[in-house]
C-alpha cells in the first residue's frame, strides 16, 4: 500500500478546503487536498447567488458594516449560533472578497447613475454615486438589512472556486482527485492522517499528517430530495462519526428550499417569488395568501416551505411519477422578464424540464438544501476530541448559522473559515511534534482492506446498498422533515435503527474491482445511517421550535431550555443510537435572545427559568 | 405505458483482467422529464451495479458529465430523454484517458493544460488587507466573466480533429483561458509572453478554424471568436518579433 506523508492533508477541494490549504502552503508546508472529483467541480461551483461582506459600496448598502450583518446572521440563527465566531465572520468578509478581487475574481462593479430594480412586482429607482465608481456592488437577498451580497453575474461559486483553484496551482497546492477518504487514523487522542480509495484504480492509499481539516461540504443526499450535489453523501463526516471522539453539532438543523423543481430537485431561484411569481395547487389555485394573508408568497424560506408541505398532506399535491408536488407560475411575469431578469430559471426550465416558463407551470417542491449541524470545531476550526483534527465550510459546525443559515452567508463563510482556521491549521502544524504510530496506521489500513474484502465477498450478508440508502431517506424524509412530531420522529428512529442493520449486511452484486462505484456507496452506507439517526434523534429530544427545526408539538423557542447546542457521538461500533450531549449556544452574547422581525414564533424567554 | 428506451453503452473496466471493450444492451421505459442522468441512475440502481459514470452537480453546472451522445460530445445531465430516439448510443469523451465505461479523467488533462498556461493573475504588486479594493470597470469585470464561464467538462476537447491527432495540442479551452487573462487588467504578462505559451503548433497555429469546438459547447462559450482574437494578435506578436531580430 502507497504511503504518501505531508504536512497538512485537508479533505475536501471545495472553497473552504482550498482557502485552507493555502494558508498553510504560505507558511511553507507541504499540502495535499483529496477530493472525489476534479476541484472545480465542488459544489461551491453550484452557487450562483453570491456573498455576504458588508463593503457597503452600493447605492443600497449604504451604512451598512460588519455589525449590521452582525446583527442579521443572530437573528437569521434564531440565537442558535456562537456569537464570538459570528463576529469574527463580520468582521472578516470584507477583507476576503477584496483579497479575491485581488487573486482575480472578476465581481461585479458599481456603476455610477441612475437604475431601476425590482421589489414585490414593483419598479423603483435608485442612484449610484460616482465616487464608488468600480469599487464591488452588492445585490439584495433574504433576511438582510442591506444589499451585502457581493457576486460574479450568476456564477459566483463558479468564478470563486475557479480563482482559488488557480492560485492553488500557483503555490503548488497538490490537488489528488478521484480520491475518496475512507477512514481517519487516529490513537483516540491524535489524529495522523487519512486511508484513502483512489477512484481510478480501487487502490487503497495511506496518507499521514500533522494536521488533518474535514472539509467535505455539506451532506444533503441522505435525504431523497435535495439541491445538493450527488458527492454530498456526508463521506467526511462519517470519517469523524466513526473515530467515536469527535461529537457533530446541531445535526437535527437542516434547511429546506421551498422551490426545488421537480424530479430532479434543481433549485430556481427565490427571486421568482422576489418578482411576483405565485405558488399553486392541483387545481391551480393559490393558496399562500391562506395561510400567511400578509408576505403570501413572500414569507421566509422555512415559513413557505412548511405551508407547502401542509398543503399537499391536505391533498392538494400534484401526483407525478417522482412523487407530488405544487406549481410556481411565472407566466404573468411576462417574455421580456422571464428571458431577461430570471434568464436562469428559464434556462433551467427548458433544458431540464422541456417545458418553457413563459406559457407552463414550473413543477417544484420544498427540497432539502443545506446542513447547519456537521464536525463541531471550536472557533480555531479545531475539532472537539481529536487533536490535529480540524474542520471548515458547511462539512464543519463552527458555528455561525446556528438553527438557520442565511442565503450567501455559506459561500462567504468558506472563505473566512478557510482562511483562520488555515491559519490555526498552519500554527499546530509548525508546532506539532507528531510521532506516528505504526501499528495504529498498518491497523487502520488492514482494516480497512478487510472492510472491503467482507463487502466483496458478501461475508456479512447480501442487501443492495442501493436499496438500503433508499429505505435510509425513505425515513428520513416520513419523520425528519419539514414538519416534525413526536410519533413521527419514534417512528423514523425504529425504523433508521432496523436500516442500519441492514447496512451492516450489505454485500456487492458486482466484482468490486477497480473504480467500482457500488463499493463506494457500500463503504459509506453503514455511516451514513447514523448520521440519520443523528438528524432524527436530536430533533426527538429537542423539544422546541427554533429556525428551520419546526415541532409541531412544540411550536414555542423555548430559550429557558434549549438555548444549548445538541452534540451527538458515535460512541461505540456497536451501538444503535447516537449519545447526545448539550453546551451553550454561546458563551458571548453581544445580543440577548429577542424577536426576530419576521414569522411569527411563541418564546419562552430564559429568564424564565430564575423565576 | 411510455417509450421502450434501448441503451447501448460501452463497457470497459481497465482494472479488471477479464474485462475487454464491448457494448453492454439495457432497456428502460420512459417516463416524464426523463434525463441521461436518471436513466443511467435507474440502469445502475436496478441493472448492472458496477457501470461506471460520472455525475455531480446533475445541473449543468459542473461539468462532470460530459460524454459522447449518439455521436456527439455533450452534457448527459441536461440531456433529455425525449429528445433522442429510442436507440441511445453513449461512448466515453475520446482524448481523456478511460477510467471505466464512461468515466474519463479529465482532471489531470486540465490541471496539466492550465499549468501550461499559467492560469493565474500574474502580477509584482502584493494584497494589502486594509486598502480598498482596486477599482475595475462593470463592463471589463462582465467580459471577463463570459470567458471565464467554462466549465471545464470536455466536450470542446473531445470533437476537435486536432486534439484527436496530436496529444499536445492545448485545445480552443486553452486558448480560451489565455484569452481570459490577455483582457484582465490585472495579469501582468506581455503579448510576448503569452505568445510564449501558445504561439506554436500546439498552441494557436494547430486549430484548422473547423468550428467543432464552438458547436459542441454546452456554455455556449465564443470560442471561435477568441481563436480569432488570439491568432491575429499573435501573429501580430510573430511579425514583431521577427522585425526585432
Ligand atoms: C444549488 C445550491 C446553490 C447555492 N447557492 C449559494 C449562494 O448563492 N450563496 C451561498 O452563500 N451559498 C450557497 N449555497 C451553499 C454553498 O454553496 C455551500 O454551502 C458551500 O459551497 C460549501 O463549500 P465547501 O467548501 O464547504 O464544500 P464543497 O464545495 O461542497 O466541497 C466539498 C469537497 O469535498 C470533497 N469530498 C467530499 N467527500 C470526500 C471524501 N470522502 N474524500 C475526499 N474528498 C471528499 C469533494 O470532492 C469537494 O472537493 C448553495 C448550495 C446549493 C446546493
Ligand atoms: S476550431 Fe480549432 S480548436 Fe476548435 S475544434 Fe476545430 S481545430 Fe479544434
Ligand atoms: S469551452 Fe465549453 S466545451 Fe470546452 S471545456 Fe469549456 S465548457 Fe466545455
Ligand atoms: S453533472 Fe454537473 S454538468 Fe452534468
Amino acid at each position: 500500500m502507497q504511503t504518501v506523508y505531508t504536512d497538512v492533508l485537508v479533505i475536501g477541494a471545495g472553497l473552504a478546503g482550498e482557502r485552507a490549504a493555502l494558508e498553510c502552503a504560505d507558511a511553507g508546508l507541504s499540502t495535499i487536498c483529496l477530493s472525489v472529483v476534479p476541484a472545480r467541480r465542488s459544489h461551491s461551483s453550484a452557487a450562483q447567488g453570491g456573498m455576504q461582506a458588508a463593503l457597503g459600496n452600493c447605492a443600497m448598502g449604504e451604512g451598512d458594516g460588519p455589525d449590521v450583518h452582525f446583527a442579521d446572521t443572530v437573528k437569521g440563527s434564531d440565537w442558535g449560533c456562537d456569537q464570538e465566531v459570528a463576529r469574527l465572520f463580520v468582521d472578516t468578509a470584507p477583507v476576503e472578497m477584496r483579497r479575491l478581487a485581488f487573486w482575480g475574481v472578476p465581481w461585479n462593479r458599481v456603476v455610477p447613475g441612475k437604475s431601476s430594480y425590482f421589489k414585490g412586482g414593483q419598479k423603483y429607482e435608485k442612484v449610484e454615486k460616482e465616487e464608488n465608481k468600480g469599487l464591488i456592488t452588492a445585490r439584495a437577498f433574504g433576511g438582510t438589512a442591506k444589499w451585502r451580497t457581493c457576486y460574479v453575474s450568476d456564477g459566483t461559486g463558479h468564478s470563486v472556486l475557479f480563482t482559488m483553484d488557480n492560485r492553488c496551482a500557483q503555490l503548488g497546492v497538490e490537488v489528488h482527485d478521484k480520491t475518496e477518504a475512507v477512514s481517519l487514523i487516529h490513537d483516540g487522542e491524535t489524529c495522523f492522517g487519512a486511508v484513502a480509495r483512489c477512484l481510478k484504480t480501487g487502490e487503497l492509499r495511506v496518507y499521514l499528517a500533522k494536521a488533518t481539516m474535514i472539509a467535505t461540504g455539506g451532506f444533503g443526499r441522505i435525504y431523497p430530495n435535495t439541491t445538493n450535489a450527488v458527492i454530498c453523501d456526508g463521506g467526511g463526516h462519517i470519517l469523524a462519526v466513526n473515530t467515536g471522539a469527535v461529537p457533530m453539532g446541531n445535526m437535527e438543523a437542516v434547511q429546506f428550499h421551498p422551490t426545488g423543481i421537480v424530479p430532479t430537485d434543481i433549485l430556481v431561484t427565490e427571486g421568482c417569488r422576489g418578482d411576483g411569481g405565485t405558488l399553486l395547487d392541483v387545481n391551480q389555485e393559490r393558496f399562500m395568501h391562506i395561510y400567511e394573508p400578509e408576505k403570501a408568497e413572500l414569507a421566509s424560506r422555512d415559513v413557505v416551505s412548511r405551508w407547502m408541505t401542509h398543503h399537499i398532506r391536505q391533498g392538494k399535491g400534484v401526483p407525478s411519477p417522482y412523487g407530488e408536488h405544487l406549481w410556481l407560475d411565472i407566466r404573468h411575469l411576462g417574455e421580456k422578464h422571464i428571458t431577461g431578469k430570471l434568464r436562469e430559471v428559464y434556462e433551467i426550465c427548458t433544458s431540464f424540464l422541456g417545458i418553457n416558463p413563459i406559457h407552463q407551470l414550473i413543477p417544484v417542491r420544498p427540497t432539502h438544501h443545506y446542513s447547519m449541524g456537521g464536525v463541531r470545531t471550536n472557533k480555531d476550526g479545531a475539532a472537539y476530541g481529536l487533536k490535529g483534527l480540524f474542520s471548515a465550510g458547511e462539512a464543519a459546525c463552527w458555528d455561525m448559522h446556528g438553527f438557520n443559515r442565511l442565503g450567501g452567508n455559506s459561500l462567504a463563510e468558506t472563505v473566512v473559515a478557510g482562511g483562520i482556521v488555515g491559519r490555526k491549521m498552519a500554527e499546530y502544524a509548525l508546532g506539532a511534534e507528531v510521532i506516528f504510530k505504526s501499528t495504529v496506521i498498518d491497523g487502520e489500513a488492514r482494516a480497512q482492506e478487510e472492510r472491503i474484502q467482507a463487502l466483496i465477498s458478501g461475508k456479512n450478508g447480501s442487501q443492495s446498498v442501493y436499496k438500503v440508502r433508499a429505505a435510509m431517506q425513505e425515513a428520513l424524509n416520513k419523520g425528519a422533515n419539514i414538519f416534525r412530531n413526536a410519533p413521527d420522529l419514534e417512528a423514523c428512529v425504529a425504523t433508521l435503527q432496523d436500516v442500519l442493520g441492514r447496512a451492516r449486511e450489505v454485500g456487492l452484486k458486482s466484482s468490486g474491482l477497480g473504480a467500482s462505484p457500488e463499493l463506494a456507496a457500500a463503504l459509506k452506507i453503514e455511516g451514513q445511517v447514523k448520521m440519520a439517526l443523528m438528524v432524527a434523534h436530536g430533533a426527538l429530544q429537542r423539544t422546541e421550535s427554533r429556525g428551520s427545526h419546526n415541532r409541531e408539538d412544540f411550536p414555542a423557542r423555548n430559550d429557558r431550555d434549549w438555548l444549548v447546542r445538541t452534540l451527538a457521538t458515535w460512541k461505540s461500533p456497536e451501538d444503535t443510537l447516537p449519545t447526545l450531549a448539550y453546551e451553550p449556544a454561546t458563551q458571548v452574547f453581544e445580543i440577548p435572545p429577542g424577536d426576530r422581525g419576521y414569522g411569527k414564533t411563541d418564546v419562552i424567554s430564559a429568564e424564565s427559568k430564575k423565576e | 405505458m411510455g417509450r421502450l428506451l434501448q441503451f447501448n453503452i460501452f463497457r470497459y473496466n481497465p482494472q479488471d483482467p477479464e474485462s475487454v471493450p464491448h457494448t453492454d444492451t439495457f432497456v428502460l421505459e420512459e417516463t416524464d422529464s426523463m434525463t441521461l442522468f436518471i436513466a443511467l441512475n435507474r440502469i445502475r440502481e436496478e441493472q448492472d451495479s458496477s457501470l461506471q459514470f460520472d455525475f455531480c452537480c446533475r445541473a449543468g453546472i459542473c461539468g462532470s458529465c460530459g460524454m459522447v451522445i449518439n455521436g456527439r460530445p455533450g452534457l448527459a445531465c441536461h440531456t433529455k430523454t425525449k429528445d433522442l430516439p429510442s436507440d441511445v448510443t453513449l461512448l466515453p469523451l475520446p482524448v481523456f484517458r478511460l477510467v471505466g465505461d464512461l468515466s474519463v479523467d479529465t482532471g489531470s488533462w486540465f490541471r496539466e493544460m492550465y499549468n501550461t498556461v499559467e492560469s493565474w493573475i500574474h502580477t509584482k504588486k502584493t494584497f494589502d488587507p486594509s486598502a480598498l479594493e482596486e477599482r475595475m470597470d462593470n463592463g471589463t469585470a462582465e467580459g471577463i466573466y463570459e470567458l471565464d464561464r467554462c466549465v471545464e467538462c470536455g466536450c470542446c476537447v473531445a470533437a476537435c480533429g486536432t486534439a484527436r491527432m496530436r496529444q499536445d495540442f492545448l485545445g480552443a479551452v486553452a486558448l480560451n483561458r489565455i484569452a481570459r487573462f490577455v483582457i484582465d487588467p490585472r495579469d501582468e504578462r506581455t503579448d510576448q509572453e503569452y505568445y510564449d505559451i501558445i504561439g506554436n503548433d500546439h498552441g494557436i497555429f494547430g486549430c484548422m478554424g473547423l468550428l467543432a469546438c464552438e458547436d459542441v459547447c454546452p456554455k455556449h462559450l465564443p470560442l471561435q471568436n477568441q481563436l480569432g482574437f488570439l491568432r491575429r494578435k499573435m501573429g501580430i506578436t510573430a511579425l514583431k518579433s521577427i522585425f526585432r531580430k
